[in-house]
């Protein structure tokens, strides 16, 4: 399809209506005080439908669904944490306690919470930084993944670094009208396109490739297909887990699995979402449209990733496994079968789709990104709160940099890369931040020097195992090989097992440990954050 | 055992449990529809009014 012309129209509609939205949402959060007064609060379908689109996007999709295409079915394991983590145990356990305190604390950004929780500038100022610094990566995860879809379908007339700068403009475009405002009411919209394109593109697969068991046995017949490269780590075909132990498990397990599974927990641009909400009445509902809503996300986008392979194969065009097809770069994957295999009104559809999912992402990751280094970083631990004008300056110059950092990265990052990406960002985020936070909402003891070390050693040991031990990681920076003259320290299966197996229990042991040692934070401080919880 | 067409129960079980938890969710949201309601408390006032002034500055 090349019709630039009709994306462009697609487009600039979809944006107009965008707008509209969120000028409707606008006006009526001007009124968000009485609102919440009056009784009234956030419709549950609006909250979760805005938590899901923030949560999901094109790197789920397009990146996530591609890597189905290679390991197989088995990443359907993380759809199954992406519900228990992403919206049960994160909603239910996590959510209602986040809430209160954050209002207690009147925390309005995930480092802030943890400040004001453990009275210390600096845990604020080292969460912000980190968060500006990495964030550009699961960010530029998310704008490949949309890139990669604007490239394929319109291959002839625009190439991937024009797809990028597109999308670019696009997402400015979109935070320009009020975007960034994270107003859920344009969220929710965007989820329900997402809900209402995944829908079809399961059904429209299913039905294509003969119904739901004929598709999983005709993928299930293509094992021998498995190039013998896959083979020689440990796959044994895309209806089947990989060899136990084996390199392409602790990839598949450690780093897609739990890696992005766990990681959910401790994402700062969602913590804060459950801050919105009114009462926890609003958390109960909201569970039950957030599990469906990710079952249609990522549980299609993998799905039909694995099946791809099947059309592929069978297409007397290709006659090849996905991978080949996407000549190895897996980004590709999932563009290319919507494109192929699907009518042209679906790849408009689907166009929309991915947009919705994109843009939800991006906006909520760019303004993360500007309050944590305004907010977070450069007013309370740079400058200690005394000059509070400076921070809606340094907040804009902050996404602007978070742009254009996302955009270089974008450019520079190599093929099959959003997988990678994402779940690097949400490792780290889990290592880094998650048992400081599992201490902040239940337990009272932990001290400021427990969370301290705790942070500490979470992101120093997962950058020290990304550099030194992860092969992957290790070999693309090339500092252990300058350093040491070996690409990496240790040898399989270290190689292959991502770091948080290893950082996340040792930060959750220091975490605990220290603040058995420590200096109690005092009591009434305590008591003013767990208030009516 | 075969479930849906797909051999290995690592792979089946992940596809049952995805629909599970997505049912599971469902019928917590509706069991538990009408509890939690709270008092709103001049805390929650507060955020609300710092949340709307920050959005609004940036």
């Amino acid at each position: 399809m090349d019709n630039v012309f009709i994306l462009t129209i697609v487009v600039v509609v979809y944006l107009l209506m965008i707008s509209y939205l969120g000028y409707y949402g606008y006006r009526k959060t001007k009124n968000a005080l009485d609102y919440l007064v009056a009784g009234r609060s956030v419709h549950p379908f609006v909250m979760a439908l805005s938590y899901g689109a923030t949560f999901i996007s094109t790197s789920a999709i397009v990146g996530f669904g591609g890597a189905a295409a290679m390991f197989g079915m088995g990443l359907l394991w993380l759809t199954f944490l992406n519900i228990l983590m992403g919206i049960i145990i994160a909603f239910i356990i996590f959510g209602k306690r986040t809430r209160k305190i954050g209002h207690n604390l009147d925390a309005h950004t995930f480092p802030e919470l943890m400040g004001r929780r453990f009275q210390s500038s600096f845990i604020q100022g080292f969460s912000g930084l980190v968060i500006f610094i990495f964030m550009p990566l699961y960010a530029a995860a998310v704008l490949i993944g949309a890139a990669r879809f604007i490239e394929t379908t319109f291959s002839s007339q625009i190439n991937y670094n024009v797809a990028i700068l597109i999308y670019t403009l696009i997402i400015c475009a979109y935070v320009l009208a009020g975007g960034l405002k994270g107003v859920m009411y344009t969220d929710a919209l965007q989820g329900a396109i997402m809900f209402v394109g995944m829908m079809i593109l399961l059904v429209m697969t299913y039905t294509k490739l003969g119904g739901v068991v004929a598709a999983h046995q005709a993928l299930g017949a293509m094992a021998a297909q498995v190039p013998e490269k896959l083979i020689a780590i440990g796959h044994m075909g895309w209806t089947k887990m990989p060899t136990l132990g084996s390199n392409l498990w602790w990839t598949l397990v450690s780093t897609i699995v739990m890696g992005v599974g766990i990681g959910v927990l401790a994402q700062p641009q969602l913590a804060v979402r459950f801050m919105t909400v009114k009462s926890n009445k609003e958390i109960n509902r909201a569970v039950s449209i957030g599990g469906v809503f990710i079952l249609s996300m990522t549980g299609i986008a993998f799905v039909v990733g694995a099946l791809t392979n099947v059309y592929f194969f069978t297409h007397p065009e290709f006659g090849k496994i996905s991978m080949a097809v996407a000549g190895g770069n897996i980004d590709k994957i999932i563009p290319m079968y919507i494109n192929s295999a699907l009518p042209v009104w679906f790849v408009y559809v689907f166009m929309l789709t991915l947009l919705s999912a994109a843009m939800s992402t991006s906006s909520s990751q760019f303004h993360t990104m500007g309050t944590a280094i305004g907010r977070d970083f450069v007013e309370r631990a740079l400058l200690r709160g005394k000059y509070p004008q400076y921070t809606v300056l340094v907040t804009r110059i902050g996404i602007i940099f978070g742009v254009i950092a996302t955009v270089i990265l974008g450019y520079k990052l190599p093929g099959s890369v959003i997988a990678v990406a994402t779940a690097i960002f949400f490792g780290l985020c889990a290592s880094a931040f998650l048992p400081s936070y599992i201490g902040a909402l239940f337990w009272k003891g932990m001290t400021k020097a427990g969370v301290i070390a705790s942070m500490l050693t979470g992101f120093l040991g997962t950058a020290f195992w990304l550099l030194f031990i992860h092969q992957k990681e290790a070999e693309a920076m090339g500092l252990c090989k300058l350093i040491f003259g070996k690409s990496t320290l240790t040898g399989f299966p270290w190689t292959v097992v991502d770091p948080i197996v290893v950082i996340l229990p040792i930060s959750l042991v220091v975490a605990f440990g220290v603040s058995f040692f420590t200096q109690k934070l005092p009591k009434e401080h305590i008591e003013k954050c767990f208030k009516h919880v | 055992m075969t479930v849906l067409g797909i051999d290995d129960w690592g792979i089946w079980s992940a596809y049952l449990l995805c629909i599970l938890g997505a049912i599971f969710s469902v019928v917590y949201g509706i069991i538990n529809w009408n509890k939690g309601d709270e008092e709103v408390y001049p805390e929650d006032v507060r955020w609300v009014r710092d949340e709307k002034k920050a959005e609004e500055e940036v």
